[in-house]
C-alpha cells in the first residue's frame, strides 16, 4: 500500500510537470530579450511595455472581457430561472428540454459555431445586419446557459421540498419564497455556474471565430491570427499577466473555501456531539 | 342584475386564473429560455440539415454526400488520432484521478485547482507553447543536443549501416504524434476531473466490505472501484473524444496543416478559400452522427457493465 501511494504521488507529479512545462516556457520567454521563442538572450520587460501600447491586443482584450462579463451575467440570470422552471415541470417535459439544453455542451464547438453562423448569416441577409458584437454575444450566451443550468439543477434537487412550503406557510408570497429561500439555498450553484460560464467565454475561440465576423476580434481570435504569421512575445506577456491574475484569484478563493469548510466541519462536529448527547 | 352577481363569475375566473398562475408561474420561468433554445439551438441545427441536403440554385440534392468519399482518409485520420488521444488520456488520467482521490481533502482541493489553472491560459497559447518545445530547433531538440543524444544515435547508426545520414534533430513537429500530444495536453484535465469526482463519491464502506470478504487490492479495483467509476470514465471519454475529433487549431499549429482533419475540412468550407457551406454542413452532419453513434455505443457498454455489477 505504501509503495502504491508513492507511485501515485510520482504519477501526479509527472502529470503536473506535463501540464505546466509549456506554460513555464511561455512565461519564461515573455521576459526574453529577443523575438526568439527558443533561444534565451537576456532579461527584459520590453514586451510588457509594448503590450500596453498595442491597440489591437488591448482592444481585443476589452472585447473579450466585455463579451465574457455580459454573456456570463445574462446566462446566469436566464439559466437560473430556466433551471427553476425546468425543476417545476413534469418529467415528461423536463427530460426532453434538458436533452436539448445539453446539445451545445455535448456537441463539438465547431458544429455549434458553424450552425450559429449559418443562422446569423441567413437571418442577417433577410434582416440586414452583419456578423459582429451582437451575434458574438448571442453565441456566447447560448453556449454559457447550459453550463449554468447544469450547475444549478443539482442544487435544486438537493433542496428540501418542504422548505418552500414552510416559507409560504409562514407568509411568504411565491416571489418572496424564491427570492428569500430558494435563491440563497442554490447560490453556490449559481456562483459556480457564473464562474464556469465566464471561464468558457474567456477561453472560447472556435465559436467566436465563426460568429464574430470580421469587424470584432476577441483575444483568442487575435492570437490565432498571430499564430498564422509569427507570434510576438507580447502574447506571452499577456498570458503571463492573465495567469498571474487567475493564480491570485484562485488562491484567494481556495483560502476562503478552506476557512468555510473548517467552520462547516466544526458545526457538524458540534451537531454530532449534540445528537450523541440526545440519544 | 346586482353588481355582486355580475362580478361573481369574474372573481371566480380571476381566482382560477391565479391558481393556474401559481402552478405555472415557476414553470413559466423557463419559457424565455425555451424560446431561446428554439431560436439558437434547434433552428441552427435544422439549418445545417437543410444546407447539407441542398445546393445553391438547385434545391434538394444528395450531391453533397455522394462526393464525400473523397474525404474518407480525412475521416479516418481524425477518428484514429482522436481515438489515440482518448486512450492515452484514459491511461494517464485514470491512475492520476485515483491517486488524487487517495490524498487528503486539503491536498485534493489544491490539486484540483492546479488542474484547472492551465485551462485559464488561452488554449491557443498552450498549444503554441508546444511549438517552441517540439520544433526542429526547439527546446527539446536543443536539450537532446546538449546532452549528446544525437552523437550517440549517430554513432550507433554508423556502426549499423554505412549509408547512415547523421541527424541533428528528431522530427517532432508537423507529425501525427505532435497532434495527438496537443490533444492529450489540452484535454487531459477533462478526463481526470469527471473520473475523480465519481471516485470520491464511492462509499468507502463498500471497498472495506470487499476487503473484509477477502478481495485482494487488484480484485477490489477490478470488481468494485472501476465498475463504480464507469460513469466518470464515460463522461471523460466523451469530453476528450468530441473536441479531439473536431479540432482544427491543434492540427494547424502542431500538425503543420499538411494532414487535414475533419475540423480543418469544415473550417475551410465556411471561412476558408473553398467556401461551400453546403458541403461543410454535410460533413458537419456526418461528424455529428458519428459522435452520437460512438457515444451511444459507449453508454450501452457502460449500462451493461453496471447491470453486470448489480447482478
Amino acid at each position: 500500500m505504501k509503495k502504491n501511494k508513492c507511485s501515485g504521488k510520482l504519477l501526479m507529479l509527472l502529470t503536473f510537470v506535463f501540464l505546466y512545462l509549456p506554460i513555464a516556457v511561455l512565461i519564461v520567454f515573455s521576459f526574453n530579450d529577443s523575438k526568439s521563442r527558443t533561444v534565451w538572450s537576456g532579461f527584459t520587460l520590453n514586451w510588457y511595455k509594448e503590450l500596453f501600447s498595442d491597440r489591437m491586443i488591448i482592444q481585443s482584450l476589452e472585447i473579450t472581457l466585455l463579451v465574457s462579463v455580459l454573456a456570463s451575467l445574462i446566462a446566469v440570470v436566464v439559466g437560473t430561472f430556466a433551471a427553476i422552471g425546468f425543476f417545476n415541470m413534469k418529467k415528461k417535459w423536463r427530460s426532453p428540454l434538458l436533452t436539448i439544453n445539453n446539445i451545445p455542451a455535448v456537441n463539438a464547438d465547431i458544429i455549434t459555431g458553424v450552425s450559429l453562423s449559418l443562422l446569423f448569416v441567413s437571418a442577417g441577409a433577410v434582416m440586414g445586419f452583419d456578423l459582429g458584437f451582437g451575434t458574438l454575444l448571442i453565441a456566447h450566451i447560448s453556449f454559457n446557459i447550459p453550463y449554468v443550468i447544469l450547475s444549478v439543477m443539482p442544487k435544486l434537487y438537493q433542496l428540501d421540498p418542504n422548505l418552500s412550503e414552510a416559507a409560504q406557510d409562514l407568509g411568504c408570497t411565491w416571489f418572496q419564497t424564491i427570492y428569500k429561500v430558494i435563491l440563497p439555498e442554490i447560490m453556490p450553484g449559481i456562483v459556480n455556474g457564473l464562474l464556469i460560464a465566464f471561464t468558457m467565454s474567456v477561453d472560447d475561440f472556435v465559436i467566436s471565430y465563426f460568429t464574430a465576423g470580421s469587424s470584432v476580434q476577441t483575444l483568442s481570435m487575435a492570437i490565432y491570427a498571430m499564430t498564422r504569421r509569427r507570434i510576438s512575445p507580447k502574447i506571452n506577456a499577456i498570458s503571463t499577466l492573465l495567469f498571474a491574475v487567475v493564480l491570485v484569484l484562485l488562491i484567494v478563493v481556495n483560502v476562503r473555501q478552506a476557512q468555510q469548510s473548517k467552520a462547516e466541519e466544526k458545526k457538524q462536529k458540534a451537531l454530532r456531539g449534540q445528537r450523541a448527547v440526545s440519544i | 342584475m346586482s353588481k355582486a352577481k355580475l362580478h361573481a363569475p369574474l372573481i371566480k375566473l380571476r381566482q382560477r386564473f391565479r391558481s393556474f398562475l401559481d402552478r405555472n408561474r415557476k414553470k413559466a420561468f423557463a419559457y424565455p429560455y425555451i424560446i431561446w433554445m428554439a431560436l439558437f439551438v434547434i433552428i441552427p441545427i435544422l439549418l445545417v440539415m437543410v444546407y447539407a441536403f441542398t445546393k445553391a440554385g438547385i434545391g434538394f440534392t444528395l450531391e453533397n454526400f455522394s462526393g464525400i468519399n473523397v474525404y474518407a482518409p480525412v475521416f479516418g485520420r481524425s477518428l484514429w488520432l482522436a481515438f489515440l488521444a482518448t486512450i492515452i488520456c484514459l491511461l494517464i488520467g485514470y491512475p492520476t484521478a485515483l491517486a488524487i482521490s487517495r490524498t487528503s481533502a486539503r491536498t485534493q482541493r489544491i490539486v484540483l485547482m492546479m488542474l484547472m489553472l492551465p485551462m485559464w491560459i488561452n488554449f491557443l497559447l498552450r498549444t503554441y507553447a508546444w511549438m517552441s518545445l517540439l520544433e526542429n530547433t526547439g527546446l527539446i531538440n536543443r536539450f537532446f543536443g546538449a546532452i549528446g543524444v544525437f552523437e550517440l544515435v549517430n554513432s550507433i547508426g554508423e556502426s549499423l549501416s554505412a549509408s547512415w545520414t547523421p541527424i541533428d534533430h528528431f522530427q517532432m513537429i508537423n507529425t501525427g504524434g505532435a497532434v495527438v500530444l496537443g490533444m492529450v495536453y489540452n484535454y487531459l484535465p477533462f478526463m481526470i476531473l469527471p473520473i475523480h469526482s465519481v471516485i470520491i463519491k464511492i462509499d468507502p464502506f463498500v471497498i472495506e466490505a470487499a476487503q473484509d470478504l477477502g478481495a485482494s487490492g487488484k480484485t477490489v479495483f477490478r470488481k468494485v472501484i472501476f465498475p463504480l467509476s464507469l460513469s466518470g470514465v464515460i463522461s471523460g471519454v466523451t469530453m476528450v473524444f468530441v473536441p479531439s475529433v473536431s479540432t482544427f487549431v491543434i492540427s494547424k499549429l502542431l500538425g503543420g496543416g499538411t494532414d487535414m482533419l475533419l475540423g480543418d475540412l469544415i473550417e475551410m468550407q465556411f471561412l476558408g478559400a473553398a467556401y461551400n457551406p453546403h458541403l461543410g454542413s454535410a460533413i458537419s452532419l456526418i461528424m455529428m452522427i458519428i459522435v452520437v453513434v460512438c457515444m451511444s455505443i459507449m453508454n450501452k457498454f457502460g449500462e451493461g457493465e453496471e447491470t453486470a455489477v448489480v447482478m
